[in-house]
């Protein structure tokens, strides 16, 4: 599905990733991990077109995405969230969601303008869906509030509806579970299933190992922008030299 | 239920736009002073340059400090088509805004890469630019002395050549500018802006093209400055660039920021304010630049919400009292 193959992307002297490669398998939840400072969020904004890396490509379903854009990425169906919950603020929990779907409908600004017919029928759809969206993150009762508003959990979910309006092939997360307590984290678990069971290849940054060993079929390990390890969850837990990399004595 | 919900919102907007045209359309009616029409007139073509300035600024969250300069070029385009080429006053209208439109889109490119300050300080240097090019090019524009004979703009036999006349000829122009921008703000683009204004990656992230956009509003704000600049000549039928410098450009920035980023009403309000202010300070004159810095200031200190949302908050905290104070801080 996703295929990432020889990533380096320097900052200054810095090397953040040195020659990175690693798949996502269609359907799977795959997991990248890796101790603070080892890159993963630095590949992730590669291959979501956030930065543009040195060197390495992208290839999504055999077509080369390196150095697309996230707004053209958006169009081939994948979508991410961000550590830090980037919600837009000041436009209600509904809004949110309905900017989501933007790349599923195609009005322009005069059809909007003048609210030609196919502008108001393509409105009440887009409204709709975005209703549902919410209904299947459980935060429907919340459409009228301004996201700014939203406790932190439950804007990591309106973050999770407003990438899924987009109707994704694959979506990736960065850190979802950065802030929640434990019984949001089960909660957000169980999204992340009911994500991958309507067909979307997901891909996960993480650090919430309980997390990551209960939904990744598949690990990959970072560490000092190299790549580590990869495996079943088993396998990596068992891995002697990732333990050490995470207890510091590498 | 939310089609009915939806449709009531539709409708409700539709009813306020048009009592508020009703009000605008039936005040001549009621003031017979020539005086008060023709500040009136002047409030109509600083509401378009204000809703202009806001689709940009309030919408998108874009800056400019030399929107005075569009406002401009659709004054000087249309009067030198006119004037000095005599063409039909509407065609020379259509043909300013056509040609501001395309240099914005031009110039929207590379200047709306910059953000913040940076965008200021461009778009700054971009209205300078332009104040100076009405000045010194004396062939076209008639210089620092302006340009005279403008001719008004008719229909058929009748011209619009009164304040009456043209009063209603600015607000037709104006309660249509309001009543598009409305919709437009009410749609996926709006929606669009607004997301952008927030976050900018993940408006991105979601599939909007935020640069294309970006540009495309940056331009469609300059047609509607534009536009109001075409009318400003035909009613005055003599402009000069004083009209169109630095001063002017604050002075819409001020009407959109006490009106309320992102409210339409607000951008009206805004503008028939700092029309009417400066009529009763007269006194102040020379000062009026630093009076705009000042409520500039305050509104933001104080009202970052712009007098609209201010005002429509009191109301519903009148209405309601029991229910406490809503977090409406996000600013």
């Amino acid at each position: 599905m996703l295929r990432i193959s020889g990533i380096t992307q320097k900052f200054g002297g810095l090397v953040a990733l040195n020659d990175v490669s690693l798949t996502f398998r269609r359907q799977d939840i795959t997991g990248v991990i890796g101790p603070n400072g080892a890159g993963k969020t630095t590949l992730f904004n590669i291959v979501t077109g956030i930065y543009r890396q040195n060197l390495g490509t992208v290839h999504l379903d055999d077509k080369d995405i390196s150095g697309f854009p996230p707004e053209k990425l958006a169009i081939l169906g994948m979508v991410r969230t961000f550590q830090n919950v980037e919600l837009f603020g000041q436009m209600t929990v509904l809004e949110n969601v309905m900017v989501g779907l933007h790349t599923r409908s195609h009005s322009g600004i005069l059809a909007c303008a003048f609210k030609l017919p196919g502008h108001l029928k393509e409105e009440r759809v887009v409204r709709e869906r975005a209703m549902q969206w919410l209904d299947f993150v459980g935060i429907a009762d919340l459409a009228q509030v301004e996201a700014a508003n939203l406790p932190f959990g439950k804007g990591r979910l309106l973050e999770i509806a407003r990438a899924m309006a987009l109707e994704p092939r694959i979506i990736l997360m960065d850190e979802p579970a950065a802030g929640l307590n434990s019984r949001e984290t089960a909660e957000l678990a169980l999204f992340i299933r009911k994500v991958r069971e309507s067909g979307i290849t997901v891909a996960l940054v993480e650090h919430d190992m309980e997390l990551v060993m209960d939904v990744c079929d598949y690990i990959h390990v970072l560490n000092l922008g190299h790549k580590l390890a990869e495996g079943t969850p088993r396998e990596i837990q068992e891995n002697t030299e990732v333990i050490s990399a995470y207890l510091g004595e590498g | 239920m939310l089609n009915k919900l939806l449709g009531f919102i539709v409708k409700r907007e539709l009813l306020k736009f048009l009592i508020f045209a009703a009000i605008l359309l039936l005040i001549p009616f009621f003031f017979e002073g020539g005086y008060l029409l023709n500040i009136l007139l002047f409030v109509g073509i600083h509401t378009m340059l204000a809703i202009g300035l806001n689709l940009l600024l309030g919408f998108a969250g874009q800056i400019s400090l030399g929107h005075a300069a569009f406002f401009g070029l659709g004054a000087y385009l249309s009067g030198i088509l006119t004037a000095t080429y005599s063409i039909n006053p509407w065609l020379a209208m259509f043909m300013a805004a056509v040609v501001v439109g395309i240099m914005a889109f031009v110039i929207g490119f590379p200047i709306l890469k910059l953000k913040g300050h940076y965008l200021a300080m461009a778009t700054l240097g971009l209205g300078i630019i332009i104040y100076i090019a009405f000045n010194e090019a004396v062939d076209l524009t008639g210089g620092p002395s302006g340009l005279s004979g403008i001719p008004n703009l008719s229909l058929g036999h009748f011209i619009f050549d009164s304040d009456l006349k043209n009063y209603y000829l600015i607000w037709t122009f104006t309660l249509v500018t309001m009543l598009l921008s409305i919709n437009l703000a009410h749609s996926r683009i709006g929606r669009a802006l607004r997301a952008i204004h927030d976050s900018e990656v993940a408006a991105r992230v979601m599939g909007v093209n935020a640069r294309l956009l970006k540009v495309q509003i940056f331009s469609l704000s300059a047609v509607i400055s534009a536009i109001a600049g075409s009318l400003y000549a035909h009613t005055m039928t003599f402009i000069s660039p004083a009209s169109f410098g630095f001063n002017f450009s604050v002075e819409l920035l001020t009407m959109v920021v006490i009106g309320g980023l992102g409210s339409i009403y607000g951008s009206f309000l805004g503008a028939a304010l700092l029309t009417l202010l400066p009529e009763m300070l007269r006194a102040f004159q020379d000062y009026d630049i630093v009076i705009y810095g000042l409520l500039l200031i305050l509104m933001t200190m104080f009202m970052p919400g712009g007098l609209v949302r201010c005002f429509s908050a009191f109301v519903v905290a009148a209405i309601s009292p029991k229910k406490p104070e809503g977090g409406k801080g996000s600013a």
